[in-house]
């Protein structure tokens, strides 16, 4: 991809103010300083939740920056409540429904908007592209009501159609993308070899575009496990309801003794899932979300 | 419009083997059409249903209306001022954050890009935020700012009950938003930048350019279609604010938006027809927006819808 071909070139540091000495072979002071600030504004809010978690009783008063007596009691008592694993388990399986369908049907949609020649492409792409833009309260109001009628309201079924509306665009947008990059020989080839479109797409794009889908894969799941509204607003029971939804909940019962610790053990870890997928499939992501952005 | 010129270039006979190109191409492409017509428009031409049929008062006891349809739905919102609050709160939080994020991911950005050593551990660090949950992010900043355990007052040795005071408690959210997607906005401009080939630079170095004077004519103008990108597709995300005032006021104190209210509206009170126009009245002034948006990367879609 273009944003990748061009992070090999990176450009040579340029100095913000006149005076900033030229780097030498090492990184200009000013430059730890920025980097120093931006590693704190991004991570040490975190740490506070992570430095709460850790607190219990009375420790949890103080403002201080370390757990005076570090306890995992927090940790132990959401994994004892059954609400919260219910709420894990809930949310694992919308999320991994929702990734697979939206990947399964839209990776099909996607080689056809990205190789096949047809009518109506870019009305086709400026439909998905706008519907990713959709509020989600626009479907949510209907479907409140709509799924009371049918049945499946506080269902996992009940959230996982719902969660495929912005799934869909999404995965279909970012594979596109990806199928383009990949080169026409191959797939020429095979046509000449005499497989048909549809077995080139097979043996061919898909064992190729597997990067492509793994990051479709990756931003779908992301954007499913955070998706809030929809959760909240379409389950009435821990039986259906995906951890955001439940957190919500937790914090919203009582306005003056929220309990902390235990809130503050289970966001941090609802949220460890997703800080691994970032830490192992870094470059991917950025790709993804920079993929439909920078060119043009 | 569309680059459907089938009958140039390729060979014609391998066609008669399995399905026609564009026979294949129909296959395809239905499957998440339909999907898309019934989990997208089946449920968007429902609320406009019920906006029209269902008419209630504000008091309870749902009635439905005798005649075919009506406009009284959207009479009653646009009459209401808890609309119209509503409207300005979201273009308050909207103008504020989305400045905010552009300067400081701008910032983030060009430091980054700066950085020769620890880019890639960067770019995982500035991806945390955007990574953890918009409602973790809600109950992290509700910890920081709240007392007794919340360190700001601490800080500033104040006493404000941050979340229970006017102004401060929209400022509390932008602040949360702000923190969990400038490092989003900081990535699309540092694609931006990468994009920007290094010998410009060089040829301004030798004509004697000043790093400001680089800066400024040409970082800045190479760099604004993705800047516009990045700042169209904030505010459509910041139009459509829920989870960070739902969390952390329930739309206390000033912060209620145009998806809260709506959402009460329908789900808290049951009011359907009354919550369903308000939610097409976000819809519409989102999507007014989402139009601005696919006309400028209209570029970028008709690149992808190339053969």
């Amino acid at each position: 991809m273009a944003t990748e071909a061009a992070v090999a070139e990176r450009a040579e540091p340029r100095t913000k103010t006149k005076k900033a000495p030229k780097p030498q072979g090492g990184t200009p002071w000013w430059m730890w300083i920025a980097i120093a600030a931006i590693v704190v504004f991004c991570l040490f809010p975190f740490y506070w939740l992570v430095n709460l978690s850790l607190k219990t009783g009375a420790d949890l008063g103080d403002s201080s920056l370390f757990p005076p007596n570090p306890t995992l009691a927090n940790y132990e008592s959401i994994f004892n409540n059954s609400d919260f694993t219910r709420a894990l388990l809930n949310s694992a399986i919308i999320s991994l429904s929702t990734t697979a369908l939206a990947l399964l049907v839209g990776s099909f949609c996607a080689y056809a908007l990205a190789r096949l020649r047809f009518r109506f492409k870019f009305g086709i792409l400026a439909l998905v592209l706008s519907i990713t833009t959709f509020p989600a309260i626009a479907i949510a109001a209907p479907l409140f009501r709509l799924w009371s009628d049918i049945g499946i309201y506080n269902t996992l079924i009940g959230l996982i159609i719902p969660n495929l509306t912005f799934a869909l665009p999404l995965a279909i947008y970012i594979l596109v993308s990806f199928f383009k990059e990949i080169p026409k020989d191959l797939e020429e080839a095979a046509l000449v070899d005499g497989a048909t479109h549809f077995v080139a797409f097979r043996k061919v794009v898909v064992p190729l575009a597997a990067p492509g889908l793994a990051t479709a894969g990756i931003l779908t799941f992301i954007a499913t496990w955070n998706e809030f509204l929809l959760a909240i607003t379409l389950t009435s029971s821990p039986a259906a309801r995906p951890v955001p939804a439940a957190i919500a909940f937790f914090t919203g019962s009582t306005q003056f003794e929220i309990p902390y610790g235990t809130i503050t053990a289970a966001s941090v870890t609802i949220s460890v899932p997703l800080i691994l997928l970032v830490l192992f499939f870094q470059k991917r992501i950025v790709a993804g979300l920079t993929a439909g952005a920078v060119k043009g | 419009m569309t680059e459907a010129t089938a009958n140039t270039g390729a060979p014609q006979e391998r066609r008669s083997r399995g399905l026609s190109e564009k026979g294949l191409a129909f296959w395809m492409v239905s499957p998440s059409m339909v999907l898309i017509a019934l989990v997208a428009a089946y449920p968007i031409i429902y609320a406009i249903w019920l906006s029209l049929h269902e008419y209630s008062v504000r008091v309870a006891g749902l009635s439905r209306w005798a005649e075919p349809f009506g406009l009284g739905n959207y009479q009653a919102a646009l009459q209401n001022a808890d609309f119209w609050n509503a409207m300005v709160t979201t273009l308050i939080f909207t103008v504020a954050s989305v400045f905010l994020e552009l300067l400081i991911g701008l910032a983030m950005a060009m430091a980054m890009h700066a950085a020769f050593k620890g880019q890639g551990l960067l770019r995982t660090v500035v991806l945390v935020p955007w990574a953890v949950l918009t409602v973790v992010t809600a109950i992290m900043w509700r910890t920081i700012f709240e007392s007794p355990q919340g360190f700001v007052n601490q800080i500033i040795g104040g006493d404000t009950v941050w979340l229970g005071s006017e102004p401060q408690a929209l400022i509390v959210i932008i602040i949360a938003d702000v923190w969990k997607t400038a490092p989003f906005m900081a990535l699309l401009i540092l694609a931006g930048l990468q994009v920007i080939p290094s010998d410009i630079y060089e040829a301004a170095k030798v004509d004697g350019a000043t790093a400001w004077q680089r800066f400024r004519k040409i970082t800045l103008p190479l760099l604004t279609p993705a800047i516009l990108v990045a700042l169209i597709f904030r505010t459509l995300d910041a139009l459509r604010i829920f989870d960070l005032p739902y969390v952390l006021t329930k739309g206390a104190n000033g912060t209620t938006t145009l998806s809260l209210i709506a959402q009460e509206t329908f789900a808290t009170n049951r009011i359907y027809g009354l919550g369903a126009a308000y939610s097409i009245l976000t819809f519409i002034t989102v999507m007014i927006v989402s139009f601005t948006y696919i006309w400028t990367v209209g570029g970028n879609i008709r690149g992808l819808a190339e053969d």
